[in-house]
């Protein structure tokens, strides 16, 4: 049902009160007019009997109690889907900003999507060649996965981004979409991105959402939604795998913030809402592949870490969440190191599952321990070597020295287009080991040694 | 009766104005959808409801119904195997319904009414019987006998009883007339409020180890049956792969694993891998003894609230039958995270970090659910608690990690370095422990062997040293130390990799049985008797390591299958052999 010329009782932050509302229905949308012929956009989040409270997309500034008119449509918040969406550009609640008109929809979907029932669920087990060494051997990105990136400011993860789209082989039958959500991003991050994409000439296979830095911030809140309501609808109606990239999720949180404090909640760790778990879960949960649908939804959302710290309520909540995360680290970014992968804390869960005989190869998992554990034991040589100096150290610790060097230059550093087949990338790995004695290399049985470690002695001859 | 509409709405929280009739904790149904809800506050002006599925389209002015009853779980055969949501709704039922995403304003039996059990009865017509009295039973699973209790709180005389046959958990199949007379109907199945304990006749003390098969548990850090205990750990520590390890392989009857707002994949990991291993003391899959109970993170939070009431009602209810059972629940932050959430939209005071003033209370009301007890009907049975907590920011001093100590007795601390350099089970033996050790002692000495505590004191007391040492090795380097802490340090190598350390991939090392645990405590210690008299006599330690023996401890492990004690004599040999050389 559809009311209207409904005034405004109360201006708040970005929240409006309205008095006297007859039949309104939770998460309804509610349409502003604005005298000076505007119109926003607003949703309803609280009901009070008569009184209800309308948080406005696109903020409140300019309105007043006498210069708007509300009217409630009568429905939640809906996206317009049909094949034609991709290729197309949207702003951050989903409509055409490329001047190609309307979408013509084939169907409408609330955008706060239902919760995938877990029995309904496909355990994922696909491997992605993602081509870069240090991600494929040790962080190993699984077709449904939910697989974020926890950097900073000013490093290199939205060109890691785009590697990881340019080089994913995510399909085997090459049908395959990318959802690409900018949330608070600046112009140039969205204009990189988007000449990446045309560049690796996948642009009619990409939908874009757009919320850059100074587009409305509570608009942010809803931008994730949409994206994964067109990624869900891609992957388990049309069939196609979905790779979805949503940036910079510390914006959204911080959007999230900002609602929620304007809304006089009570906050928890560091301002941020008590329901900040809740919600990202809402979203991140929102990957997968169910059962009797071709298609999957593998979600890389990126975030910066604020000062880098790892305890950050958002990049602790979302690694609670995910499946994993890639962690980027400032050190090795100074040193020049592309991509700069912290691999110690960096992580897959789906991993275990999803290499090996049948999926990438037999050693894969015996190798992956072994690098990180000597690459653990490196870290300790080296805080060793900074106390008592480089020369002091015993033989042993030397060698790790020495392959850690290795290690750095050589597996975890590659080119922006170097793209490394899972068996180089393994080999590599087996290479550098060799340059340990057998005995330093106790997660290793006996036959695995025979294939591989000798293997990589004769190449080094 | 009075009808009562809604009146306001926020988030999963609405409120009915004016005076009603409504109980607290009652359940009711919410809006055309009938949306299930629970009664949470009542005050003379407004009575307010959790409504356990998404709100979004209420409107003010739906009606909410009363049922009258608190929020209950139905209690029967068919529990086990199954896979449930936080209130008890059968997520195949809502998948074949709704399809693969979760629908709303669903009403499902918990059991299926159609399934027939073949019941035998154990009682006949004029016996008295009392709460707690098992009158008849029907195997479940093939693993499983489903014991039909009298439910709790009555008590009289049988007067009506069918013949042994084939039942469904609806069929009255029995009737007793109580001590006032009222006909009393007996089915399979029965309701329980899953926020009362269920009664015991009384509590015993916890003094048999509830085997789990990973060393760093059973050996060093033991729970006993109807205990509990904590997991903490930040995200990639590996609770969850701790919890499956325990589910899978301990030695309870029954398994309960409630994922609580945790990943939805991980749930289709348990489901999948429970009914693919076969248990080895049965012979049949581990979904034959194990209740799933599912509330991933993006299901209703305040179904996440309730999933581990139901998992433990149903827990208490199968140790009335006699049976031990194992409650895992991953994670109780994120229920007391729920707690929080429906906390602030009640608009209460908060204390420590936003967290409701009663956590505590809560926590320890659930924990002490646990235990090891005589039932009413006399037999014995248990419920040991696991809880995995994911503390902020790996930060153990935040309330959850704090208060959940105070209320349990073990405290496996996950530690991130561990799980860093790849070392699972990631639990770091400097700040974990179990108070259980002395009442456990007398059952590894009757059970396992007269020294078994001597040994896993001194292995503790081998990683203490260590730790102070490394202290001193990460300043100066490992070189200067004399050869007999040279010695500790190789020989806490070999029981951190060659003992703590446990893999879960591996066919032996995934489940290693008690008496394999003390024979390579055992054979380590040896080694660290006999290499410490060779080091006295002033023979150089790096004579002993070249000898590789050291290694050969570390991969014993995997040498050694799980079936061939024998094989630990012919390594303590071969380890003689070689000192003796060396003395010589």
């Amino acid at each position: 049902m559809i009311i209207k010329h409904l005034k405004l009782s109360q201006i708040n932050g970005s929240l409006v009160v309205l008095d006297d509302v007859k039949d309104a229905s939770n998460e309804e949308i509610v349409l502003l007019k604005v005298e000076d012929g505007t119109r926003r956009m607003g949703r309803i989040v609280k009901i009070d009997g008569e009184r209800i409270t309308v948080q406005v997309f696109e903020g409140t500034r300019g309105l007043s109690m006498s210069n708007a008119e509300a009217t409630l449509t009568g429905k939640p918040m809906e996206i317009a889907l049909s094949p034609e969406i991709l290729g197309r550009t949207f702003d951050g609640l989903g409509r055409p900003i490329d001047g190609l008109g309307e979408i013509y929809p084939e169907e409408l979907r609330d955008v706060n999507g239902s919760p995938i029932n877990p029995v309904s669920r496909v355990y994922p087990q696909n491997f992605i060649q993602t081509g870069i060494s240090s991600i494929d051997a040790l962080a190993t990105l699984i077709r449904g996965q939910k697989l974020p990136i926890f950097s900073g400011s000013g490093m290199k993860h939205n060109e890691l981004a785009v590697q990881l789209v340019q080089q994913s082989t995510i399909s085997d039958s090459g049908d395959f979409a990318i959802v690409f959500a900018a949330m608070g991003v600046k112009n140039d991050v969205a204009m990189f991105f988007k000449n990446s994409f045309r560049e690796a000439n996948v642009m009619d296979r990409v939908v874009m959402l757009l919320n850059l830095a100074n587009d409305p911030i509570i608009e942010r809140i809803m931008t994730p939604r949409c994206a994964l309501t067109i990624a869900e609808y891609l992957a388990f109606t049309l069939g196609k795998h979905v790779l979805v990239i949503m940036t910079d999720m510390t914006s959204y949180c911080e959007a999230l913030r900002e609602y929620s404090s304007s809304k006089g909640e009570i906050p928890g760790r560091k301002g941020f809402p008590g329901y900040l778990y809740s919600d990202l879960a809402s979203l991140y949960e929102r990957a997968g592949m169910i059962e009797g649908a071709e298609g999957s939804v593998t979600q890389i959302p990126i975030l910066t870490m604020p000062n880098d710290d790892i305890t950050h309520p958002i990049p602790d909540l979302t690694g609670y969440i995910t499946e994993g995360q890639i962690v980027l680290d400032r050190g090795l970014d100074y040193k020049g190191v592309y991509p700069p992968i912290s691999v110690l804390p960096s992580l897959s869960r789906l991993m275990k599952d999803g290499i090996g005989e049948g999926y990438t190869r037999e050693d894969h998992s015996t190798l992956a321990n072994q690098l990180l554990s000597t690459y653990a034991k490196v870290q300790d040589a080296k805080a060793l070597a900074s106390v008592i100096g480089e020369d002091e150290l015993s033989r042993e610790d030397k060698l790790l020295l020495g392959f850690g060097k290795l290690f750095d230059e050589r597996f975890l550093n590659q080119g922006y287009t170097e793209n490394r087949s899972i068996d180089e990338t393994l080999d590599l790995g087996w290479e550098l080991l060799s340059t340990l004695p057998r005995n330093m290399l106790d997660r290793v049985d006996d036959k695995t040694i025979e294939k591989y470690y000798k293997k990589a002695e004769e190449t080094a001859v | 009766m009075q009808e009562n509409r809604i009146f306001g709405i926020n988030g999963p929280v609405i409120t009915i104005k004016g005076h009603t009739d409504l109980q607290m904790m009652e359940t009711v149904y919410v809006g055309d959808k009938r949306l299930i809800g629970e009664v949470i506050k009542v005050d003379s002006n407004a009575t307010t409801v959790q409504v356990y599925e998404e709100t979004t389209s209420l409107r003010p002015g739906e009606p909410v119904v009363s049922t009258g009853l608190p929020l209950s779980v139905t209690l029967g055969p068919g529990i086990i195997g199954n896979i449930f949501d936080g209130i008890e709704r059968p997520l195949t039922d809502m998948r074949d319904r709704f399809g693969a995403f979760i629908g709303r304003g669903a009403d499902f039996d918990s059991l299926n009414g159609d399934r027939k059990y073949q019941v035998t009865f154990l009682v006949g017509k004029g016996d008295k019987v009392s709460g707690g009295d098992v009158f008849a039973e029907c195997p479940e699973t093939p693993v499983i006998k489903h014991r039909a209790m009298i439910p709790q709180g009555i008590s009289g005389e049988i007067t009506e009883i069918s013949g042994n046959g084939e039942y469904t958990v609806n069929d009255v199949i029995a009737k007793l007339r109580d001590s006032d007379g009222n006909t009393v109907e007996l089915k399979l199945s029965q309701k329980w409020p899953i926020r009362t304990p269920r009664a015991v006749k009384r509590r015993m003390p916890a003094n048999k180890p509830l085997i789990t098969g990973q060393r760093v548990i059973d050996s060093v850090f033991p729970i006993a049956k109807g205990g509990a205990a904590a997991i903490p750990g930040g995200f990639g520590t590996g609770k969850t792969m701790t919890q499956h390890q325990l589910a899978k392989w301990c030695d309870a009857d029954i398994i309960i694993y409630v994922g609580c707002g945790e990943r939805g994949n991980e749930m289709t990991q348990v489901l999948n891998e429970f009914s693919e291993i076969t248990d080895p003391k049965t012979g049949r899959p581990l979904l034959d003894r194990t209740v799933l109970i599912a509330n991933t993170s993006n299901m209703p939070v305040a179904a996440r609230e309730a999933s581990i009431y139901t998992g433990i009602t149903i827990a208490e209810y199968y140790r009335d039958m006699g049976y031990h059972t194992a409650l895992m629940a991953d994670s109780t932050s994120r229920w007391a995270e729920a707690l929080r959430e429906i906390s602030g939209r009640l608009e209460e005071m908060p204390a420590d970090e936003g967290f409701p003033a009663y956590l505590p209370s809560r926590l320890s009301e659930f924990y002490e659910r646990s235990g090891y007890v005589e039932n009413l009907n006399g037999t014995e049975g248990s419920i040991s608690l696991i809880g995995a907590v994911s503390p902020q920011g790996s930060d153990f001093s935040e309330p959850v990690t704090q208060n959940t100590k105070r209320f349990t007795r073990v405290f496996w601390a996950l530690d991130k370095s561990l799980a860093y350099a790849r070392h699972y089970p990631a639990i770091n033996w400097n700040n974990s422990y179990s108070e259980y050790i002395n009442d456990l002692s007398d059952w590894y000495r009757d059970n396992v062997s007269a020294d078994f505590m001597k040994c896993r004191d001194e292995i503790c007391a081998l990683l203490l040293e260590e730790n102070s040492l490394m202290e001193i090795v990460k300043l100066i380097g490992a070189d200067v130390l004399p050869d007999d802490q040279k010695l500790v340090i190789e020989i806490a190598r070999v029981i951190r990799v060659g003992f703590l350390q446990q893999n879960a991939f591996h066919k032996d090392d995934t489940f290693v049985p008690i008496d394999k645990q003390y024979r390579m405590m055992d054979v380590i210690l040896h080694l660290y008797k006999l290499a410490g008299e060779a080091v006295e006599r002033q023979i150089p330690i790096s004579k002993i390591t070249s000898t590789g023996i050291f290694d050969r401890l570390v991969q014993m492990k995997y040498d050694i299958p799980n079936d061939r004690p024998e094989m630990f004599d012919e390594l303590k040999n071969e380890i003689d052999l070689i000192l003796n050389g060396i003395l010589r």
